[in-house]
């Protein structure tokens, strides 16, 4: 009885890349859990969506620079992600367009540009590697990338946590104190687009937000306090990573969109049954 | 310490693009006193406000004298419904001058915290979500926030626009409670009976000064025909 279970849900992780996978996911969902619920508290989802293609013609430079390179695959990304974020704000602070519009007209060029890049310079493998990432080359060098980020975005959620809060919730207020809320809103887009680097190795950049969004969106489903929601998101987040390598495993299937599915199906379940505000709430009680 | 000027305003002139918001306002708004401002909708009341808290620059004129510490409540609050705080996480952030972002909140702190809420009424809801709470009451979580701040200029914007009368009237105490502390109160009101009842001077505010001074003589009949006058030629231009 013990034996099948052990050989479906354990064994497979005696493989060091598999490993190195699972390791990979768990340091990732500690630190895009808390980016994520304060994207979704901010009501930026989509932004996360138009910063994570922003991010591929920088990736696809340092492709050209570097070939399959992580850390300078992984700086150009981060340089594209951080020029478009800086771009979209500055745009929409000077001219009548909104932040939204004018991320989309950016990341919308960078995105093609990046695809520009890839395509004539590289080889469709390499396109689908960038676009869809693949966990199981995660190597050790990738993980201690993954660690520091994570460890940057903990330590600075933890030190901007209470001014970072305020101008979430009453900028106003913020501002009436002597706050000024465009640091954090920067700081915290930087924080955006290092987890979304980090994590586009092992999911792609097309998927590196889904890790991120949709265990954060599902936790608003379950918890209230923001230490709550954000641990709900890491569980939600973790075990996506787990049972999606396992899926993944099992059934030969590439492993960024079992990841992300498996995050859906907890994110669907969380729509029917969640403790509040999901549908069980809204028709049975 | 009354009758010390405490905030001038000195030819004061506010505009949008092309569009004169508030034009020469001159005047004084004396040491503890309680200003209600009322006027016609566009008026410049609002921007009046914005203009002393320093959100909005004047394109010519000035204002002296403000106070150090100063309380802002504005009008459709920006504030974020949604988000996951309680009441007593709310009302904390008044401390904001004394904690700031990296100051420890002390046991000291949550009695003033506490303190503030059951001056406010709210003592049943402390761990309350924002979410769970209705408009008046969300009104008393704000006015708890506000006197965590000890501000010593106040500003309000509408503070009982859609409050309801019992709430208007608890937090009437406490703006009354705030006067006798000496304290300078500027509220933008609607309701004239309101001004009329408690507040002791009135700016009459149509893009220009209409009037300014003591309320009786300021909402008397003539310049309120005043008003109606300006805010119909507002609309209508």
């Amino acid at each position: 009885m013990i034996q099948p279970l052990y050989d479906f849900f354990l064994s497979p992780f005696h493989y060091l890349f598999l490993k190195r996978a699972l390791i990979g996911c768990f340091t990732l969902s500690l630190g895009s859990a808390p980016v994520g619920i304060f994207l979704v508290l901010r009501r930026m989802s989509l932004m996360g969506d138009a910063l994570s293609h922003a991010i591929l013609p920088g990736v696809a430079v340092g492709f050209l620079v570097a070939g399959l390179s992580l850390p300078i695959m992984s700086l150009g990304g981060l340089f594209a992600g951080l020029l478009v974020a800086l771009l979209a704000g500055m745009v929409s602070r000077f001219t009548l367009l909104q932040e939204d519009a004018s991320f989309a007209g950016f990341f919308l060029m960078s995105l093609a540009f990046g695809v520009m890049i890839v395509s004539t310079k590289g080889s469709n493998v390499d396109l689908i590697h960038v676009l869809f990432g693949t966990i199981l080359s995660v190597d050790a060098l990738s993980l201690i990338l993954i660690g520091i980020v994570t460890t940057f975005t903990l330590l600075t959620l933890a030190i901007i946590y209470r001014p970072f809060v305020l101008e979430c919730f009453d900028p106003i207020f913020f501002k009436s104190v002597g706050g000024r809320g465009g640091i954090y809103h920067l700081l915290f887009l930087f924080l955006v687009v290092a987890n979304l680097v980090v994590a586009f190795q092992a999911l792609g950049t097309l998927m590196a937000l889904g890790l991120m969004m949709i265990p954060a969106i599902s936790a608003r489903l379950w918890a209230r306090g923001i230490l709550t929601l954000c641990s709900v998101a890491f569980l939600i987040s973790f075990f996506s990573g787990y049972f999606g390598l396992l899926v993944s495993y099992h059934g030969s299937f590439p492993s960024g969109p079992s990841i992300i599915l498996i995050a859906g199906l907890f994110y669907v379940i969380s729509i029917f049954f969640g403790k509040y505000g999901s549908l069980r709430v809204h028709f049975f009680s | 310490m009354k009758n010390i000027p405490s905030l001038t305003v000195k030819n004061l002139t506010v505009r949008y693009g092309a569009h004169i918001v508030l034009k020469d306002i001159m005047g004084t708004f004396q040491k503890g006193s309680l200003t209600a401002i009322v006027g016609p909708n566009g008026g410049g009341k609002s921007t009046l406000l914005k203009t002393l808290m320093g959100f909005v620059s004047p394109s010519s004129g000035s204002f002296l004298n403000r106070s150090p510490k100063t309380a802002y409540l504005p009008q459709r609050s920006q504030i974020d419904l949604e988000f996951p705080l309680t009441v007593e996480e709310v009302v904390s952030f008044g401390l904001w001058q004394e904690i700031g972002s990296f100051y420890s909140f002390k046991k000291s702190h949550k009695n003033l915290v506490i303190e503030a809420i059951n001056a406010v009424g709210m003592e049943n809801y402390k761990k309350s979500h924002l979410q769970t709470l209705s408009g008046g009451q969300l009104q008393r979580v704000l006015f708890a926030r506000l006197i965590l701040q000890n501000a010593d200029l106040i500003l309000l914007d509408e503070p009982f626009t859609g409050i309801d009368p019992k709430t208007t009237h608890d937090l009437m105490i406490i703006v009354k409670k705030w006067h006798a502390e000496n304290r300078t109160i500027i509220a933008v009101l609607h309701d004239l009976e309101l001004v009329k009842r408690h507040f002791s001077e009135t700016l009459l505010l149509s893009t220009k000064t209409i009037g300014w001074g003591p309320t009786s003589s300021v909402l008397n009949s003539e310049s309120l025909h005043k008003i109606h006058v300006c805010s119909h030629s507002f609309s209508f231009t």
